[in-house]
């Protein structure tokens, strides 16, 4: 599928809402998505990690996505879905507000970054695609996993 | 075609290593026939195996390996150049491997250099050899393999033949090159046999084993847990079942994973073979328990680390022959290994006699690189100083060798260790040699854990380094008791550092009082601390699994696992505990930043002190391990009896004595006292606050001619009075001393004390005294010598070990040299007391070896050296 996608030119974004803010995620690089449930948090650890928790016997390390891009604190009351990926054999879950439809996006069509973007949202971001109403900040996944790189660029 | 070679690949590798191996056996021992006739089969077999899977390039490679070693097999001598070029065909046959194990297929090149070069060794044998004894030439060998072995031409491969009929085979589950030789085929009937028993499994089957094992475990504590909830299930009797079967099972798995520990020290002799060519060393290798297993995962994370520290011993431990015959030690040097089990650890050991650690060099570089300064090292004892090798960038060798300087040191072996949760310790003794000390779990994957509350979150304890649970109560014989900010557990008149787990953590504690919480008694290494937790809820055997790459910074987890109720937790490492503990303890206890690498307690002369005011403002001291406890009590509890103050302690009176006029009892509030005990007798000392505890040098300066006072001592950098306990104990009980003396005196005996600080003479007299002894106490060695050469009768003869000039252990060996002397029971006395040192104390005669600070057992090791000096 990715071969063909590419000779199509376009790839298939998992959409997720974060802050009021519209994400996609490669739909390749996506593993499930999920409802996180007992989330233990880990002490001394850095703060957008939100936990770790149990998803059928592999242990997934839970970014809470609204601190790692710095949009602010969740509302009490809401249930936060989780997307999981993997990289280096090890599995990430990270925290949105919602899940949205997956999208299949012209990759001629994407962006740059705007100059004016948050710096930390664009640290992590690969383009942006302009869609009806609204604006889509293509996540780099592995971007969003590197931790010690968010001080620097925030 | 794929498995074959595969199969090939794996096959052939293990051959060479045990062909590396044999080779070097072989060299030192030329005429052992046994030994080539084992390699020469092997290197066939590969060259047979080539040549049936079409790889010219290991054929060729190996026939003329064959060929050379068929000529020593013909008798002519294997000469070191020979062997080494056996060596490197055989590392060029390892480069092809790899490269075909990636590719598939063999890489493109030549080896006319190898080839030639052994032809020409061939022909240098030879002719270096008696010339009558060529039976066939060089040219004959040459053919193709393939032809040769059709032909079945010669005595040579009837010689094969009978190498594999005579070599015990190993289990080989393919035998790709039996189609070409079917006669070979029928004879084999043994190995045949032994291949049935036992089959090649792929590692990652193993691990997938693994995997699922700890995935069976977990649900089976799932449903433990529900079994828990309901009290009379039917589900019980099948439940514990299915607990003890899934229990078996993980023990049998577990024991798939074992290897032994000979497998990671395959390598060692050829390695250290091609050391000793390259510095013209003599090293002797030796390799005891080979056969001890341990986790293939453990395995795997310690193969370098060894390898590495036996290149380092070959390399700066060693000395050349020259040196080693200029010290007096035999030319050949020795490196040896050895493993063995010790209570769900493996101990694994390295030594070597060469010339030991170079502290000056040591301290030197330490304090250039700033890891501590030149006053805080001249404190630290060698055994301190040998431990910055493990810091992170040390390294002593001057230049760097192509053999050991590499830019890997210490620290990356101790980090390896540290990894799989092992320790390493470093002794070294300057011109003896040196060894280091590594202590590894037997597995990583499953562990019992102590599941524990901290803060509302749980948290797992893995439970080899809990010595034990304590429950902290206000009464009991378990007491926290409070030093400034510091907590600390009297256990068995021991004082615990103690650690707030939700503190080290940041977390909430639920509960701010520490007493009536948990208390798990930790050990690590000789440390020992208890951590506190709000409660223990149960243990359990945990998988381990390793901690995200994200968490793993966070030195206070080992890692984490799934609990029996599905839900995620944090293994607590005791490690990261110690350490934080060690720092914190510290920075509370002073604020001189010179104890930071002086935490560890085990400074030779270091000395815990009890810092308190009594009467006026400048600071007091005595020895921690001489006061059983600290008190606070309420004032109002005092009472007044014949004209002295008295509390009501434990259904006993026990006196309260001022320090000095200037201290009085408190007539309100809580009063702080020091309680001293013996047998069943107490008295307190009044203090007026207790300051500290800290970890000091006790040296005292300006002796004091005041009673009650032993002098003057630096603490922590102020002038501090250090008192004289024994004058006090006779002021609360005029019979203290004298009691005893009745009740032991019928015929006192004489004690020489030997110690070189005035504090200890000072402070043992009335001790020993106290205990019916007639002391006499002397400051040296020498002066005790002159003593007993004059005739003086002492019927016991207690030592410090660590003093000037004349040592404790020099001290008895001249005793005991003296026939006057030598029947006469020494008991040695010392601050640290490791086994070696027992050991050495041992040999040069000691009788008894105690604590510095450990009364009890000085005088129950005086009874028993004076009881048996009476019987004698």
């Amino acid at each position: 599928m990715s071969s063909e996608s590419s000779r199509q030119n376009t790839t298939e974004y998992v959409t997720a809402m974060i802050g009021g803010q519209l994400f996609g995620l490669p739909i390749l690089r996506v593993q499930d998505v999920f409802t996180p449930e007992r989330l233990t948090r880990v002490p001394l650890a850095p703060p957008e990690i939100a936990g770790v928790l149990n998803l059928r016997g592999r242990i997934v390390t839970l970014f809470d996505m609204r601190r790692r891009l710095g949009l602010g604190q969740r509302e009490d009351g809401t249930s936060p879905m989780a997307i999981g990926v993997e990289r280096s054999g090890e599995s990430y879950g990270l925290l949105i507000d919602g899940i949205g439809e997956v999208l299949k996006l012209d990759n001629a069509k994407c962006e740059a970054n705007p100059i004016n973007l948050d710096p930390g949202l664009a640290h992590v971001s690969a383009g942006v695609h302009r869609l009806d109403g609204q604006l889509l900040i293509v996540l780099d996944v592995d971007r969003v996993l590197d931790v010690g790189t968010t001080a620097m660029a925030a | 075609m794929d498995d074959l070679l595969r199969e090939f690949v794996t096959e052939t590798n293990e051959s060479l290593d045990v062909v590396d191996v044999e080779l070097v056996r072989f060299e030192q021992d030329p005429n052992n026939a046994k030994i080539l006739d084992n390699v020469f089969r092997l290197v066939h077999t590969i060259k047979g195996t080539c040549g049936f899977l079409n790889l010219p390039r290991l054929e060729a490679l190996a026939h003329a390996a064959e060929t050379l070693m068929g000529k020593f097999r013909d008798g002519l001598p294997a000469t070191s150049d020979a062997v080494t070029l056996i060596l490197a065909t055989i590392d060029r046959i390892k480069t092809i491997l790899d490269s075909l194990e990636r590719e598939q297929r063999e890489p493109e090149g030549a080896d006319d250099d190898l080839i030639s070069d052994l032809k020409r060794m061939v022909e240098r044998v030879v002719s270096d050899a008696a010339p009558a004894t060529v039976p066939h030439t060089v040219g004959t060998l040459t053919p193709q393999v393939l032809e040769r072995r059709l032909r079945a031409d010669e005595d040579s491969l009837d010689d094969l033949e009978r190498a594999f009929r005579e070599t015990s085979v190993e289990p080989r589950a393919a035998k790709p090159s039996k189609p070409a030789s079917p006669e070979v085929n029928g004879k084999d009937d043994e190995g045949v046999k032994i291949a049935n028993q036992s089959i090649r499994v792929t590692v990652d089957t193993l691990e997938q084993l693994m995997t699922m094992v700890s995935e069976l475990v977990l649900t089976r504590n799932q449903l433990l847990e529900i079994g828990r909830r309901h009290e009379d299930s039917e589900f019980k009797t099948p439940l514990q079942r299915l607990s003890t079967v899934t229990a078996e099972l993980q023990e049998g798995v577990m024991k798939t994973r074992m290897q032994p520990i000979g497998n990671a020290w395959q390598k060692l002799p050829r390695i250290v073979r091609d050391l000793c060519n390259e510095l013209g060393k003599q090293i002797d290798l030796e390799l005891h328990g080979a056969d001890t297993e341990l986790d293939r995962q453990v395995l795997d994370l310690i193969k370098d680390p060894l390898t590495h520290m036996v290149r380092n011993s070959a390399d700066h431990g060693l000395e050349t022959p020259a040196e080693r015959r200029a010290a007096g030690k035999p030319e050949q040097g020795c490196i040896r290994l050895s493993a063995y089990h010790e209570g769900g650890y493996i101990i694994v050991q390295i030594a070597d006699d060469g010339r030991g650690l170079n502290t000056e060099r040591i301290k030197a570089k330490a304090i250039a690189q700033g890891l501590a300064s030149e006053t805080e090292i001249e404190k630290l004892s060698e055994a301190q100083i040998h431990k910055f090798i493990f810091a992170a960038g040390f390294s002593t060798a001057a230049t760097i060798t192509s053999v050991s300087g590499r830019g890997v040191g210490m620290d990356v072996v101790r980090n390896n260790i540290d990894q799989i949760g092992g320790t390493i310790d470093v002794k070294s003794v300057a011109g003896v040699g040196l060894s280091f000390t590594i202590k590894i779990p037997l597995t990583l994957a499953i562990v019992a854990a102590l599941i524990v509350e901290a803060g509302g979150d749980r948290f797992a304890i893995p439970q080899l380094s809990v010595v034990e649970l304590v429950r902290a109560r206000s009464d009991g014989e378990h007491r926290v008791e409070r030093i400034k900010d510091t907590n600390v557990l009297r256990l068995r008149d021991k004082l615990l550092p103690l650690a707030h787990l939700s503190q080290i953590l940041g977390l909430n504690p639920t509960t701010e009082t520490i007493e009536n919480s948990f208390i798990v008694v930790t050990q690590v290494g000789s440390q020992i601390f208890g951590i506190v937790v709000d409660g223990v809820l149960q243990t359990e055997e945990i998988v381990v699994k390793p901690l995200s790459s994200k968490l793993r910074h966070i030195a206070m987890f080992a890692g984490n696992t799934i609990l029996g109720d599905g839900a995620v937790i944090m293994i607590v490492d005791p490690n990261g505990i110690a350490q934080a503990l060690g720092s914190t303890m510290t920075s509370q206890m002073t604020a001189a930043s010179a104890a930071e690498t002086r935490h560890g307690a085990s400074d030779d002369r270091a000395t815990s002190l009890l810092v308190f005011r009594a009467g006026s403002s400048e600071p007091k001291a005595v020895p921690l391990a001489l006061i059983t406890r600290l008190e606070e009590i309420d004032a109002r509890k005092i009472e007044l009896s014949n004209g002295r103050h008295m509390v009501q302690y434990r259904d006993q009176l026990m006196p309260l004595i001022s320090l000095n006029e200037g201290s009085r009892v408190k007539a309100e509030g809580a009063q702080p006292l020091l309680v001293f005990s013996d047998g069943s007798r107490s008295m307190a000392l009044v203090v007026d606050e207790i300051i500290d505890i800290v970890e000091d040098h006790l040296d005292i300066q300006v002796t004091s001619d005041k009673p009650g006072a032993l002098g003057s001592a630096i603490i922590k950098g102020q002038a501090t009075e250090i008192i004289d306990v024994g004058h006090f104990l006779p002021l609360a009980f005029a019979d203290w001393f004298r009691r005893k003396e009745q009740l032991e005196r019928a015929a006192p005996h004489a004690v020489l004390l030997v110690d070189d600080s005035p504090f200890f003479r000072n402070m043992l007299t009335p001790v020993l005294q106290a205990a019916g002894y007639d002391v006499s106490a002397v400051a040296s060695a020498a002066e005790a010598l002159a003593l007993l050469r004059d005739g003086a009768r002492f019927d016991v003869v207690v030592t410090d070990i660590d003093m000037p000039d004349m040592n404790g252990f020099e001290f008895a060996e001249s005793m005991h040299s003296d026939p006057r002397t030598s029947e006469l029971p020494v008991i040695a006395l010392s601050s640290v007391i490791s086994p070696e040192a027992v050991e050495r104390g041992r040999e040069v005669g000691f009788h008894d070896y105690v604590a510095k600070f450990d009364r009890q057992g000085l005088i129950a090791a005086l009874k028993e050296q004076t009881g048996i000096g009476h019987a004698a």
